[in-house]
């Protein structure tokens, strides 16, 4: 049994330790935020918060997360009540075929929690990991800046 | 009362022959240059470039996301932080009024050309033996770069090493001046030349003794921001002995299929030589080969054993790229890593960062380095399970797992992250 707390909620789950984290969030616990994209860590569709700071969970052992916080996208507001990033990525239009979106949103929120009002400079850097194969990074960028009250 | 005067004089004397010393030992200044040179030839420029390239200047005379060859770049040596200088041609703050003459006497003799001392982070003692007519070359193309105006910070050095007069010391312990002959023939020659002089790759790959100078025997191996320089001396031992070819590849790839992709500070010395001739890779190699030493003991193989924490992690979190099944490994061609240099050595350093760190993905230079790419484990894994992985993966290869892993990982944690 490995122990984990996802979107603040207790988890005890009996898959194999060696199965990603990202296996056990989309099949066992319905979080479908987060996507299967490459499966080696080099795109950011399934990126995650733990412990606060973004990873790829298609990489992340189950073993790693035992006592450890996650957070999803779906941690960060609903549908029918988004949060303030998400809110911002809807305004913009940031998503065109949204599948790389959880993992932008995820990341950005990682980067806003720690730095309020980052430079456009710490935004790209810190966003370098995650792709967009559409090309709406203008737009993710521009929701990044909203939400954390700078002119977009 | 006594004691008082006799201290007090003491300390006058000392200070006496101190200064005494420090005029004596202080080089004179070499008069400014006096205006702009005349603009040297193409042909001299493209030779010049190759000279730089081969000398890796620009390695440390470049910060990250800097100009090239403005300086800036901090390097962490044990006795503090030197930021290396602007050699771009700027007359305030790079080297602009220098002349030929002031430049040769920097690389010979670690001097500046207001007569000051330089660090020995600067490698003078290797390049003291380069050829008059390379360090013209060397000269003309830095000359021809555009200007940089740009004032580096001033280096971050404890009393009494911030005295740079007492490098006169250090200098009659290391500094063998050359007399600028033009290095021997032949491939053997010219690779010990590009090796051992405008290579210096002893300055990382011998180590450092508490003086700051460097051990010897030479290419003994040593440490660098975190990471193992391996020994250059047993490269052709072992279960994954190397080949010249291997190494001309990978000196100028920064890959060789067989061994592993260069990483860390290696990384960026097998960019700039992915801009020389073959030919030059290819004499370094083939001197290489020649300090091999041969084969110690053979080291004992462990049994490998399933069901431990480290095969779940390697199952999740390097599986996808490093099983053997992997489209990676398949269809990459790349090596399984029990061939690898970073898991087969006895030092786990180069393991431990680069599972900590991944190789950052960088846009590879044309015509060289192939793209290598890891993602970091830093979040994800704590320094207990990169000890339980290491042991796996050192298991796979064959090897005892290595000791102190996880004592290892939280130090290159701490010294690494921001």
């Amino acid at each position: 049994m490995t122990k984990i707390e996802v979107n603040g909620r207790a988890h005890e789950l009996r898959a194999d330790p060696a199965t990603p984290l990202l296996y056990v969030l989309r099949n066992e616990l319905n979080l479908n935020g987060a996507k299967f994209g490459c499966g080696m860590g080099q795109c950011g569709a399934c990126t995650v918060q733990l412990d606060g700071k973004p990873v790829f969970s298609c990489v992340t052992p189950l073993a790693a997360c035992a006592g450890r916080k996650v957070r999803t996208v779906e941690g960060l507001g609903s549908a029918a009540r988004p949060g303030k990033l998400q809110a911002a990525f809807i305004e913009h239009q940031a998503a065109q075929c949204g599948y790389c979106i959880a993992g932008m949103i995820v990341r950005a929120q990682a980067l806003l929690d720690k730095v309020p009002h980052p430079t456009d400079e710490q935004i790209r850097r810190h966003m370098e990991p995650n792709l967009c194969r559409c090309g709406t990074h203008h737009r993710i960028l521009a929701a990044i800046r909203a939400a954390a009250g700078e002119p977009a | 009362m006594r004691l008082r005067t006799l201290a007090a004089a003491g300390t006058a004397f000392v200070a006496v022959v101190l200064g005494g010393l420090y005029a004596w030992t202080r080089p004179e200044a070499i008069a400014p240059a006096a205006g702009p040179q005349r603009p040297p030839s193409p042909a001299v420029l493209a030779a010049g470039a190759r000279v730089v390239a081969l000398g890796d200047c620009m390695v440390c005379h470049t910060a990250p996301d800097g100009p090239a060859y403005a300086g800036g770049l901090g390097l962490k040596t044990p006795f503090g932080i030197i930021y290396s200088t602007n050699i771009t041609p700027d007359p305030e703050t790079g080297i602009g009024r220098w002349t030929s003459a002031a430049f040769r006497r920097a690389l010979r003799e670690g001097v500046a050309r207001d007569g000051h001392l330089l660090y020995p982070a600067f490698p003078y003692i290797h390049y003291t033996r380069m050829s008059d007519e390379d360090i013209e070359l060397a000269y003309a193309w830095l000359m021809s770069r555009p200007p940089v105006r740009v004032k580096q910070p001033d280096n971050d050095l404890a009393f009494p090493l911030n005295f740079r007069p007492l490098l006169a010391f250090w200098n009659a312990l290391y500094l063998r001046p050359g007399d600028g002959a033009a290095p021997g023939t032949g491939q053997v020659e010219r690779g010990r030349y590009l090796v051992d002089t405008l290579g210096h790759c002893a300055s990382c790959h011998s180590g450092m003794n508490v003086l700051g100078g460097e051990r010897s025997p030479a290419f003994q191996g040593g440490t660098v921001d975190g990471w193992h320089a391996p020994a250059l001396t047993r490269l052709a031992q072992g279960s994954a002995p190397w080949t010249r070819a291997e190494l001309a590849d990978y000196l100028q790839g920064g890959l060789a299929l067989a061994h592993g992709a260069a990483k860390g500070p290696m990384r960026p010395v097998t960019e700039r030589l992915a801009g020389v001739p073959r030919a030059d890779v290819e004499a370094m190699a083939a001197y290489l080969m020649t300090i091999q030493q041969p084969a110690a003991a053979a080291a004992v193989p462990a049994a490998a054993h399933t069901g431990t924490p480290g095969a779940a992690l390697f199952a999740a979190a390097c599986a996808g790229c490093h099983a053997p099944a992997a489209p990676m490994m398949r269809l990459g061609g790349r090596p399984g890593l029990d061939r690898s240099s970073a898991v087969l050595g006895d030092d786990p350093s180069n393991f431990i960062q680069t599972v900590l760190h991944g190789i950052p993905w960088e846009r590879p230079a044309p015509g060289g380095a192939a793209a290598a790419y890891m993602p970091p484990f830093a979040d994800v894994l704590s320094d207990a399970q990169v000890a339980e992985l290491a042991a796996w993966v050192r298991s796979g290869a064959g090897r005892p797992a290595w000791p102190g892993v996880a004592a290892a990982s939280a130090k290159q944690r701490k010294e690494m992250q921001p």
